[in-house]
Parts: C-alpha cells; sequence; structure tokens
C-alpha cells in the first residue's frame, strides 16, 4: 500500500509539447530451450560413449579424450550449473514439497546417470561428469590410500547425503551446490574461500585420486548403490583370469578386489560370531542414530532463512536486541503479524526434526551395514573391479596379460598366461 | 530372477516413479532467478554475493512510472552542489546513469547496463523519495543460472525467487503490485 502511494509522489508527465515517447524495457533471455535440449542430448550420448568405452572399446585413451570434451563442455561451456550432483537436492525438494516444480533437464540429469549405473555400472564417473573428469586427468602420481582410512573416508559420502537431503527436503537450501568446490573454477570466479578448496582439491588429486569423488561426492553414494546391482560392468581380464596380481597396482582408487583363492581364511566360527553380532547391533544404531539425527536436526533448523528470521525478531520483541539486522527489518516493512513467522519457523522446525531422524537413520544404517559387510568374508575366484567403488576409468585393463594378448602387445616376462577363450 | 535382478527392477520402477511424479508438475520447462522488486529493500548485497565478478543483477527504469523530475533523488546526491551532470554530484558510483533533457521541466534517465554493478543506491534515492521507477532485475544474459543463487541466499528480503522461464522478468510498471 504505501509503495502504491510512493508511485503517485510525481505524476508522469504527457510530453504534449515533444511527443516524446517513452522507452522500453530491455529484456535479454535466459539460454533458449533447445540449448537445454542439446545439454540432455549430449549427456545421454556421452553417457553411451562412455559405456561403450569401459565396456566393449576398453579403451583407457577413449575415455581419457571424452573426460576432456566433457570438462569443457559440461564444465566451461556450461559453466557447471545444472549438474548431476546438484540435481538431487531438486530432486528431493521436489519430492517433499508439492509446489515445487522440478524441470525436464535437471530430471534428466539426476535421473539418467542412475539409470545408466543401473545397466552399465559408474561409467558416468568415468568421463561424464566434468568433476570426476577433471580430477581423473589432474591424477599424475597416485599414491595408495591405505585400507582401513580408505573404508573410514568412504562414510563422508553418505554423511554428506544425508545433510544435504535435509537441508533440501525442508527448503534450508542447497549445501552441495554452496559448498561445489569445482564449480569456481569452471565459472573462473566464486568466492574466495570455494576457489581455494577447488584448487586445494585438485592440487591434492595429483596424488590421491579422485578425492572428491571418493571421499565426498554425495550423488556417488547413488551411482554406486545402482552400479551395485548393474547388469554389466567393467571386467578387469578379457578372458581368464590367471592370479598373477599385475592389475593390483594398477587401480589408483583402491576399487580392486583380490582374489581370495591364495589367501587363508580364518576360521569360520569367529567370523560367524562377529557378523551375529553385528547383526544384532544394527537395530541399536538406528535407534541411537534415529535420536542424535533428530537433536542435530533441531540445532540445523536454525539455518534456515524462516527459523532464523523468527528466532532474531523473538529476542527483538523480548527486548534481549535493541538494533535490527536487515533482514529483520526487510520483515517489519511487511508487516506481517510475528505470531504468524512463528507458526511458520515451528512448521519448519517440525520437518527439520523429522528429516533429521531419517538422517540419522540412515546414517546408522550405513554404519552398521558396513560393519555386516566387514564381517562376512566373500570368496572370489578373480581379481575383479568393486561394483561400487569402480569408476570405470579403464585404468586397469592394460595391466592384465590376458589384454595385452588379446591386443598383440607385448606381455610382461614371467606373466602366467591363458589361453585366450 | 536372481537378488541382484530383482533390485534393479525395483530401482528402475522406482527412479521411473520419481520421475512421473514430478515431470506433470509446473514449471517443466524450466526456471530462472529472478528479483521482486516490490519486495526488494536496496540492501546492495546484488552488488556483492553474486558469484560472478560482475553482477548479473542490475538496475532497469520503468519509464511509465518515471515523473522525470529535474532533480532525481535516484539520480543526485542528497544535498546536489548543482544539479548537473558532474559525477561529485552524481548518487551512481560508476557514472551509470545519463540524464538527457526532454522538455522543460523533463529530464530522461536511462540505465548504461554495462556500467551499472547493481548496489541499488539509486534504486534506494528513487524509492525513498520518488516514484520508484528505478528498480533491480537479473541481466539472464548475464546470469549463469546457478542451482542455488547465492544473491537470493543473502537476499534479508527473501525477494529473489525461481520464476518460469517463459516469464524471466518482474518489471515495475504503473499498475502497481501484481
Amino acid at each position: 500500500m504505501i509503495w502504491l502511494l510512493a508511485a503517485q509522489r510525481f505524476p508522469p508527465p504527457e510530453f504534449t509539447e515533444t511527443g516524446h515517447a517513452l522507452p522500453g524495457f530491455l529484456a535479454p533471455l535466459p539460454r533458449g530451450p533447445w540449448l537445454e535440449h542439446l545439454d540432455i542430448a549430449v549427456l545421454v550420448g556421452a553417457l553411451v560413449l562412455a559405456a561403450w568405452l569401459a565396456l566393449r572399446g576398453r579403451s583407457r585413451r577413449g575415455i581419457v579424450a571424452l573426460g576432456i570434451f566433457s570438462v569443457l563442455y559440461f564444465g566451461f561451456w556450461r559453466k557447471g550449473c545444472i549438474c548431476s550432483i546438484g540435481s538431487i537436492q531438486n530432486i528431493a525438494q521436489g519430492l517433499a514439497d508439492s509446489s515445487f516444480g522440478v524441470s525436464a533437464t535437471v530430471l534428466a540429469f539426476g535421473l539418467v546417470p542412475l539409470v545408466f549405473a543401473l545397466v552399465f555400472g559408474r561409467v558416468f564417473c568415468s568421463a561424464v561428469c566434468p568433476h570426476g573428469a577433471l580430477q581423473d586427468l589432474m591424477l599424475l602420481k597416485p599414491v595408495t590410500v591405505p585400507v582401513w582410512l580408505e573404508h573410514g573416508l568412504r562414510l563422508i559420502p553418505y554423511t554428506y547425503l544425508g545433510l544435504a537431503m535435509i537441508f533440501a527436503a525442508t527448503g534450508g537450501g542447497y549445501i552441495i551446490c554452496q559448498y561445489d568446490p569445482f564449480v569456481t573454477i569452471f565459472r573462473l570466479s566464486g568466492s574466495a574461500l570455494m576457489v581455494s578448496c577447488g584448487i586445494g582439491l585438485l592440487v591434492l588429486g595429483i596424488f590421491v585420486g579422485r578425492p572428491y569423488c571418493r571421499f565426498l561426492c554425495p550423488y556417488g553414494v547413488l551411482l554406486g548403490m545402482a552400479s551395485n546391482v548393474s547388469k554389466w560392468r567393467v571386467q578387469i581380464t578379457p578372458d581368464t583370469c590367471t592370479q598373477c596380481r599385475l592389475c593390483e597396482q594398477s587401480c589408483p582408487f583402491n576399487a580392486i578386489n583380490p582374489s581370495t583363492v591364495e589367501t587363508p581364511s580364518r576360521t569360520v566360527e569367529t567370523d560367524k560370531r562377529r557378523l551375529a553380532a553385528m547383526i544384532l547391533l544394527l537395530p541399536l544404531l538406528l535407534i541411537l542414530g534415529g535420536w542424535l539425527g533428530g537433536e542435530t536436526g533441531k540445532h540445523l533448523a536454525g539455518r534456515h532463512r524462516t527459523v532464523n528470521l523468527a528466532e532474531r525478531i523473538y529476542l527483538e520483541e523480548i527486548g534481549k536486541i535493541k538494533d535490527w539486522t536487515a533482514a529483520s527489518a526487510a520483515f517489519r516493512m511487511t508487516a506481517t503479524p510475528v505470531e504468524s513467522l512463528y507458526a511458520d519457523a515451528r512448521v519448519v522446525q517440525g520437518r527439520f526434526l523429522l528429516a533429521g531422524r531419517l538422517c540419522g537413520a540412515w546414517i546408522a544404517l550405513v554404519v552398521g551395514g558396513k560393519l555386516i559387510a566387514l564381517a562376512i568374508r566373500r570368496k572370489r575366484h578373480d581379481y575383479e573391479a568393486d561394483q561400487t567403488r569402480c569408476v570405470a576409468c579403464a585404468r586397469c585393463f592394460r595391466s592384465c596379460p590376458q589384454e595385452l594378448q588379446r591386443l598383440g602387445l607385448p606381455v610382461p616376462e614371467g606373466a602366467p598366461l591363458a589361453p585366450p577363450s | 530372477m536372481n537378488r541382484r535382478d530383482f533390485v534393479r527392477a525395483a530401482s528402475a520402477v522406482g527412479l521411473g516413479g520419481v520421475a512421473a511424479a514430478l515431470i506433470t508438475r509446473a514449471n517443466a520447462g524450466g526456471t530462472v532467478w529472478q528479483i521482486e522488486p516490490w519486495k526488494c529493500t536496496q540492501c546492495g548485497r546484488c552488488a556483492t554475493e553474486c558469484v560472478l565478478e560482475q553482477s548479473a543483477a542490475k538496475c532497469v527504469h520503468s519509464f511509465d512510472m518515471c515523473g522525470y523530475c529535474r532533480l532525481c533523488t535516484g539520480y543526485f546526491e542528497p544535498q546536489p552542489n548543482k544539479l548537473d551532470t558532474a559525477a561529485e554530484n552524481q548518487l551512481c558510483p560508476t557514472g551509470a546513469i545519463f540524464r538527457t533533457f526532454v522538455e522543460d521541466p523533463y529530464y530522461e534517465y536511462t540505465i548504461n547496463e554495462p556500467l551499472c554493478v547493481g548496489c541499488a543506491k539509486c534504486v534506494r534515492g528513487c524509492t525513498m523519495f520518488g516514484n520508484g521507477s528505478l528498480h533491480l532485475q537479473i541481466r539472464h544474459d548475464i546470469c549463469v543460472h546457478c542451482n542455488e543463487c547465492s544473491i537470493a541466499r543473502a537476499c534479508p528480503a527473501d525477494a529473489i525467487h525461481r520464476v518460469p522461464a517463459a516469464e524471466p522478468y518482474k518489471f515495475k510498471n504503473r499498475g502497481g503490485q501484481a
């Protein structure tokens, strides 16, 4: 109402003398829809190519070339957004809030790589994801991360995914995008903190293979789960594994599971007892995780705009704080009753409590599942790429003498060879 | 069908269900970020919070609301020495507003967008004491359409939201608040 009056302070002139015509608005348009369709087409095309290169072509060189293309196209040309990693937040918010629309492009970027992972494994990670491809290209002097550290750090992405889902589903913001280290590099601008994180991770990535993908990426969790049940996947050897162990050191991501043929097995009894204990522990972990998650959720709610504002306004109302912030001043200008703000804030807090409990239970499930998995001894006759961790980078293929034999390349001396099938 | 096949089929159905549930909603054509000018409090954060070096938020001018004042409170410093185009009299830190004579006593004010940094000083002057015809809008040829707009996150008035890409601007006009 105030604004309406303000708009009439000085009546706009008629220009009877000169007949001056009023200029209109300039309205430069966003990227055309055809460019978005092109993005989806390029995404699908790159995924098909990556799947072929990793599973049939078995070409590291091809994967590298596709990776360079993805970094240039999805990274520097498209400036990063929307990316598959971030899109899961839009999807989560869309599922939680029926008034929130998700565009077809976002859905395609979020779901198509998962569908490919269900069929071909993590071919998206290999050379289509610009974040993954960039780190893969940076890896020059790989060092091996100790297995215990690897197992521990691999739990971080699950937690990160849980937290990101809490914030996205409650409308509390997109933390994956906020703390995305590489988008600043693709845009060549951004906050000092995130630019330094991006450069830091890239430098670390020279030695530690794909640090973001392995120890942070929340989308990698979903891709890993899909890849775990995939129809086809990367095979290190083209035909028969001769247990030569030459591939063992070829994977910079600790994603090759050794064959158990030659390792002595522990007594079966101990393992069974440990497994039983871990299975019994799981429900306790779930309850504890749910409770802890709920308590954490209550605190995280303060990061939501509405709750934050309501807390501030409350302190101002009861006279604990005298001055106004820009946000509280803006709120007071809208003349909204404080009670309605408090009510909104309570609704948001309730959502955070529920989301926090679910997230806590999820993290507990992951930890419990990990403990159970560690207690199970799987028998493997071949050296195999791990179904969850393998990102289909194609580095291991040429370490296999069978592959060298197939390609007609010189085979290292003394390597046991089986006749190709 | 073994366990793996079953889980895969169930996951595929789940992904299909998510897609089906969301694709029928509004905004399937995509959204862009835009400022609701009637909610804007001219805090100045648009100039500094954008991830781009040069903010995508720029001042635009709704000429049909403008009073074409000789003493424009969006153009001049609060107590100008003289009503002329000398830099010391201008409110705009980058000199991005052109002042041209139309007919007595009216002057037209045009934004030179490449110079505008989106600081909203002129918007504040115009809104507080004038007709409020100067306002901020996100320019979509500059905006990189971040999945989460960092200006929106910092906006104290919660004035920046996703709008359908088919109607990407929220210009002010004489009709008032829509």
